[in-house]
């Protein structure tokens, strides 16, 4: 692979990398793809699929507006995607629910959304609180311990195991050079480009973007940059598949497009993504059962534990190098909602050189430094 | 299609979408479905292909059917009970039942 030049190397190949490598293709660059091999740890294929909005931004309003934009662009990027490689993701935006179990959860849902909305700068959208009547009117098969939930419009979901082959598809369609167990072990600039030392060898290229989830907190600093994350694990389960009976995503359970029911909302410390802890397992099965009184006698089919991909405040973190021009990391937890704004948004800044700060720059890794002197 | 090595023992008397069907005692609901020449028990919550029984030993899934109210329960594992209700089932399982 010496001396082979690429445009840009984008290093990770989950749904962050993907995703960025295909916008990258669509404008044109030449594109290199370097990944970790069949057994890394992949939160793209252990994540829970939601497009969700509801729920983020409290502390960092423009994280509310960036997730807000994704799920608006989702519909034509998921377009866009089966233009290209005729596969549908199953892209679809019934509006999300976050159901609570006793008034107290309903309480703080109500005082959650209250902060969140009353930040500057925060755009309008709409969420609202219904009432157990008002659930069951839209979700006829909630138990009677379902106080109510709050309900926004801009959630959705998708078939994240499709999007993530499709997204490998595209890529691969556009010529991108996909390079799989490429780990990448050092960074170098050198010359006006790129060196990047992997475990097959040497690559090069103009610029790099670094996508390697949580590990781009050992990669960032090669560069000049950084990427504090406190990765997290979650624990998912998932029923034979059932007749459509959920209309829509809600925290912690959604039915797929092919009719299996998704559970699961844990989160835990450890990176043991091979660990699977039973009691939290009957935890998270009884609370669905209390949601959704049916699926008490479902047969679960799969169960299995993943590590979020994390930054340390929650936030994505966009950023350019200072040092090393052309180098830019992407970290963040959403690598499902936020798939439409790296590749329609993100990856043309990097084609043309630099962020756009009206729209990423508070998501600059500088607002550590802020905290940790405060 | 399949004829029984020794049909000398205590029958039993079951349902299958509300036909009355016998079985040998020891049958499993599986085995009793493939004796009494019911061509498929189920149609795939997919493609919507018929199946029947297949490994008769708990691996393939193929004999899933709705017991006594429960879908979705393997035949080949579930002895025959006198008065048992069994039902075929079209495509994906319904919540409930």
């Amino acid at each position: 692979m010496a001396g082979k030049e690429f445009d840009v190397a984008v290093v990770g190949g989950g749904l962050v990398g993907a995703a960025t490598s295909w916008g990258l293709a669509r404008e044109g660059l030449r594109v290199a793809l370097l990944d970790e091999g069949d057994r890394a740890v992949r939160a793209s294929r252990g994540n829970f699929a939601l497009v969700w909005v509801q729920s983020k931004g409290l502390g960092l309003a423009p994280y509310a507006n960036w997730s807000v934009r994704s799920s608006n662009a989702w519909r034509s990027f998921a377009d866009l995607l089966k233009q290209e490689t005729g596969v549908d993701v199953s892209f679809q935006r019934p509006g999300g629910l976050h159901l609570a179990l006793s008034e107290r959860e309903l309480e703080a849902r109500v005082d959650y959304l209250k902060r969140l909305h009353a930040q500057p700068g925060i755009v309008e959208y709409q969420t609202e609180i219904l009432d157990h009547d008002e659930v069951a009117k839209i979700e006829p098969d909630i138990g009677p311990e379902v106080v109510g939930a709050s309900y926004c419009p801009l959630d959705g979901h998708v078939n994240s195991l499709r999007l993530f082959r499709t997204l490998h598809a595209a890529i691969n369609a556009r010529g991108v050079t996909y390079l799989p167990s490429h780990r990448v072990e050092n960074i170098m600039r050198e010359g006006g480009e790129f060196r990047l030392m992997t475990t097959q060898g040497e690559v090069r290229a103009g610029r790099i973007a670094l996508a390697a989830g949580n590990a781009n907190m050992q990669l960032a600093p090669m560069v000049g940059l950084e990427a504090p994350m406190k990765p997290e694990r979650g624990q998912v389960f998932v029923t034979e598949r059932v007749r459509p009976f959920l209309h829509h995503p809600m925290n912690g359970a959604r039915q797929t497009d092919e009719g299996t029911v998704m559970i699961g909302d844990s989160k835990e410390e450890g990176t043991d993504p091979a660990e699977l802890k039973i009691g939290i397992s009957a935890t998270t099965a009884e609370r669905a059962i209390r949601r959704f009184p049916l699926l008490a006698n479902v047969n679960v089919v799969r169960a299995w534990s993943a590590i979020r991909v994390m930054t340390k405040d929650g936030f994505p973190i966009y950023d350019e190098s200072e040092t090393h021009p052309g180098a830019f990391v992407l970290c963040c937890h959403s690598g499902v909602t936020l798939a439409a704004n790296h590749a329609l948004t993100v990856a043309p800044m990097i084609a043309r050189g630099a962020l756009d700060k009206a729209l990423v720059g508070p998501f600059s890794a500088r607002r550590f430094h802020v905290q940790e002197a405060g | 299609m399949f004829k029984r090595l020794d049909d000398t023992g205590a029958t039993l008397a079951f349902t299958v979408d509300g036909k009355p069907v016998r079985a040998c005692a020891g049958d499993t609901v599986a085995s009793a479905l493939l004796a009494a020449g019911i061509g498929h028990c189920r149609t795939t919550p997919v493609s919507g292909a018929p199946r029947a029984p297949y490994c008769l030993m708990g691996a393939c899934f193929d004999c899933l059917v709705t017991i006594d109210g429960v879908g979705n329960r393997q035949g080949c594992l579930v002895p025959v009970r006198e008065g048992m209700k069994v039902e075929t089932q079209e495509g994906k399982r319904e919540v409930g039942r």
